[in-house]
């Protein structure tokens, strides 16, 4: 397949340039102004931000095990439409991604879709936080993420074995922040508002005090971590001076937790129950911040599909978890403000970086994303109109599921193409 | 506001008219003469259904009797019999219920907001909730206030339904035990407040919510002081199942603290109304001397639940459904 996308801004790591790209064999060819068409499919970008797909670290796509929540095929094509070129896919489903034979599953699932889906594997056995998964095997398979994300490893003597042991191994461990005994199976974040709803609150500290739990481990191991879905205020500011100090910790936050509110659960309906839970407007203030000062590497969807009948029950037996992919590009768009830079950064650059897929030296299966958009680079791009306006229906999702929270809410900026490989996956908002 | 053709969620938000409202109307429905209410046919023809997912004997009871004095048809749905129990969906179940034609859906269920959620599944039934969880319990909540409106107009001599809010104008509340596993704290809370009166808590700081800085109540610290100061003493049910140990050290030792004792019974004014939700752990919140107190006025609580509760559905059902 060959393209050409035409009177895009390209934008590039340091500011955007009205420059035409020319694809061919899976690899851009040419970038300049003023392209001539030379038997291409011509796209034209007109008014759009031309740049590096999409790079989600963070996607529950529940095969195997959930199927009826959603699948490796309906998570890619969700990510297709959502502006992404690859997917680091959550290892915990059923059974959990904690050994060979299941990654290699995934990987081999994930190959028949358009989109590069990576694995992350889990940290312990089962996910259980007792005993080191095999991480050396997985990695050699090209597994660069390690994570029991779900829960966070709470045995503090594993978890700093576990840094230790990834340290030789060139990969990072990710971490779901949250104390279970401290959250004491609360269902939305503790304050004035959980305690007037009676429901059981998950503490803005059960959070925090895991993430300076683990800096401390990081300090002592001189190992590598991400922390996953940061979602309070004190935990960016805890964040930001461990890479003050010079500690090697990356973070993502999610789009819900930088748009959504404790207040959005006031009405007692599931759709907004997440773990961690959505915060007060302050938090999301001092996250909004934080990503836009650049403190914040990414941002990453914890893409969780579940079935509608889950959603159906009652706000505390509910599962925890909302989609996120489609919807994501336009959330960090309104949350950022008209920064493209900053937008390409914190949802490809960045992400690509973390998940060690800017380069596709040493791993055969997977494209190279996150790049600049320049002659030699794989054609992973997405075409980011941010003019669209546009309203969210629950009924025409790709993904199995539909727990979306922001069914009828309008976005700012849409997904309007998005080539993987040379391919043309998504063309004007629609599955190709 | 009014809860004139309105579900009956929370006590919330709900105003001193609309509170008043239900208790002048529980008032006209009950008997002068203390017996029980005389038979009605303001719902004759309408269908309540009764839903408990949660077990109860007094509010399942005096809801019942409250809608057959009201010439409803009461269908009531015994959760361990039905396809709840075959793991149905709250919403599924609510779908059934909705398609029998009924007009009204009375119901208990121990997660918080599931009244909520159910008046969402089902737009065009009344819902009444008979206690949410933690959340609220509305109808005790009123019979509470009812209670004590009945108690001090026959003791100042006015007639209750000329009083209004009037008597609760400085009212001295205590309210006393686990407040934070308390749907009926949190219905109470907002019931006095709405009301004008003045409301304070005591309890253990494990069992108090862990913020609630925007309440209408003061704490507590002495409680001994609390009680010679209060009007009004309204103990809780400690919550025993939720595991002793997890919030305070043990049965005697919050028996210890805040345990309204035959002993502490001493520091209570002697016009002081003590109350009880029930079911009552004798010897845990309070002691059987207490308990059977002429000051305590437990079964006039569960007596009063049949008016009030009449009241409740008489307005819910009064008119066609207001939007919530």
């Amino acid at each position: 397949m060959k393209l050409l996308i035409t009177n895009g801004r390209v934008v590039t790591p340091t500011g955007v340039v009205q420059h035409d790209v020319r694809i061919a064999d899976g690899v851009i060819v040419e970038v300049g102004p003023h392209l001539t068409a030379n038997g291409e499919t011509v796209i034209d970008a007109a008014g759009a931000w031309v740049g590096p797909a999409f790079v989600d670290l963070h996607t529950h796509l529940r095969e195997p095990g959930r199927e009826a929540a959603e699948t490796i095929a309906s998570g890619a094509n969700a990510g297709a439409l959502g502006g992404y070129g690859a997917l680091v896919a959550m290892p915990n489903t059923e059974p959990a991604l904690d050994n060979v034979a299941l990654v290699s599953y995934v990987m081999a699932q994930g190959d028949k879709t358009p989109l590069d889906i990576a694995v992350a594997g889990a940290i312990t056995v089962a996910r259980k936080g007792e005993s080191l998964a095999p991480m050396a095997e997985m990695a050699a398979l090209g597994v660069r993420l390690f994570t029991d994300d779900g829960t966070g490893v709470q045995n503090p003597l594993v978890m700093r074995r576990a840094l230790d042991y990834a340290r030789g191994l060139h990969v990072r461990l990710a971490q779901h922040c949250e104390d279970e005994t401290l959250a004491d199976g609360g269902v939305m974040n503790e304050g004035p508002l959980s305690a007037r709803l009676g429901l059981v609150g998950r503490p803005a500290i059960a959070e925090e005090i895991m993430v300076e739990r683990d800096i401390a481990l990081v300090r002592a191991t001189g190992g590598r971590i991400h922390f996953l879905h940061l979602s309070t205020a004190r935990s960016v500011a805890l964040v930001r001076a461990a890479v003050a100090e010079g500690l090697d910790v990356t973070c993502e936050v999610t789009p819900h937790h930088l748009l959504l509110t404790e207040d959005d659960c006031a009405t007692y309906d599931p759709q907004f129950k997440v773990h961690p839970p959505l915060r007060t407007a302050d938090d999301v203030a001092a996250l909004r911040q934080a990503l836009r000062d650049g403190l914040i590497d990414a941002v990453a969807t914890d893409h969780a599909p579940h079935a509608p009948e889950l959603k159906d029950l009652p706000f505390d037996e509910a599962p925890a978890g909302m989609l996120g992919l489609e919807h994501a590009a336009a959330i960090t768009h309104e949350a950022l403000g008209d920064d493209p830079v900053r937008f390409f950064a914190v949802l490809s650059r960045n992400p690509a970086r973390i998940a060690q897929l800017r380069a596709s030296d040493d791993r055969v299966r997977l494209s190279a994303h996150g790049g600049d958009v320049a002659v030699g680079e794989d054609a992973n791009l997405v075409i980011f109109d941010p003019t669209i306006t546009w309203k969210v229906d629950a009924t025409t999702l790709a993904s199995r599921a539909n727990n979306t929270p922001y069914n009828n809410r309008q976005l700012h900026g849409k997904v309007r193409s998005t080539i993987v490989r040379g391919q043309l996956v998504v063309h004007e908002g629609a599955l190709q | 506001m009014s809860f004139r053709g309105r579900n009956v969620l929370t006590l919330q938000g709900a105003t001193r008219e609309s509170i008043v409202e239900v208790l002048d109307v529980a008032a006209s429905f009950a008997d002068p003469n203390g017996g029980s209410p005389r038979k009605r046919d303001d719902l004759h023809g309408r269908v309540v259904a009764s839903i408990f997912f949660e077990e109860s004997t007094r509010t399942r009871l005096s809801f019942e009797t409250a809608a057959k004095r009201l010439s409803a048809d009461v269908v009531s749905l015994a959760v361990a019999s039905s396809s709840v129990k075959k793991g149905e969906s709250l919403r599924d179940t609510i779908a059934t219920i909705e398609a029998l034609g009924v007009d009204a859906v009375i119901m208990r269920h121990k997660s918080s907001g599931a009244a909520e959620q159910v008046a969402r599944f089902a737009p065009n039934i009344r819902v009444i909730n008979a206690g949410d969880g933690l959340h609220q319990h509305p109808s005790q909540g009123l019979l509470d206030v009812y209670t004590v409106r009945e108690i001090l107009a026959a003791r100042r001599g006015v007639a209750s339904v000329d009083s209004g809010s009037s008597l609760f104008a400085g009212l001295k509340v205590l309210i006393i035990g686990d407040i934070r596993h308390s749907r009926v704290a949190r219905s109470d809370i907002d019931a006095y407040a709405a009301l004008g009166a003045e409301v304070r808590v005591a309890g253990p700081a494990t069992l108090l919510p862990s913020h609630f800085a925007d309440w209408p109540v003061t704490v507590v610290t002495e409680l001994d002081a609390a009680l010679a100061w209060a009007d009004v003493i309204g103990l809780l049910r400690l919550q025993t199942e939720r595991g002793t140990g997890a919030f305070v050290p043990s049965l005697s030792e919050f028996t210890f603290t805040y345990g309204l004792t035959t002993e502490r019974l001493s520091l209570v004014r002697p016009e002081a109304i003590i109350l009880h939700p029930g079911p009552m752990n004798r010897g845990v919140e309070v002691d059987s001397v207490v308990a059977d107190s002429s000051q305590a006025f437990v079964t006039t609580q569960v007596a009063n639940g049949v008016p009030v509760r009449m009241a409740l559905l008489a307005l819910s059902l009064s008119t066609t459904k207001e939007p919530s």
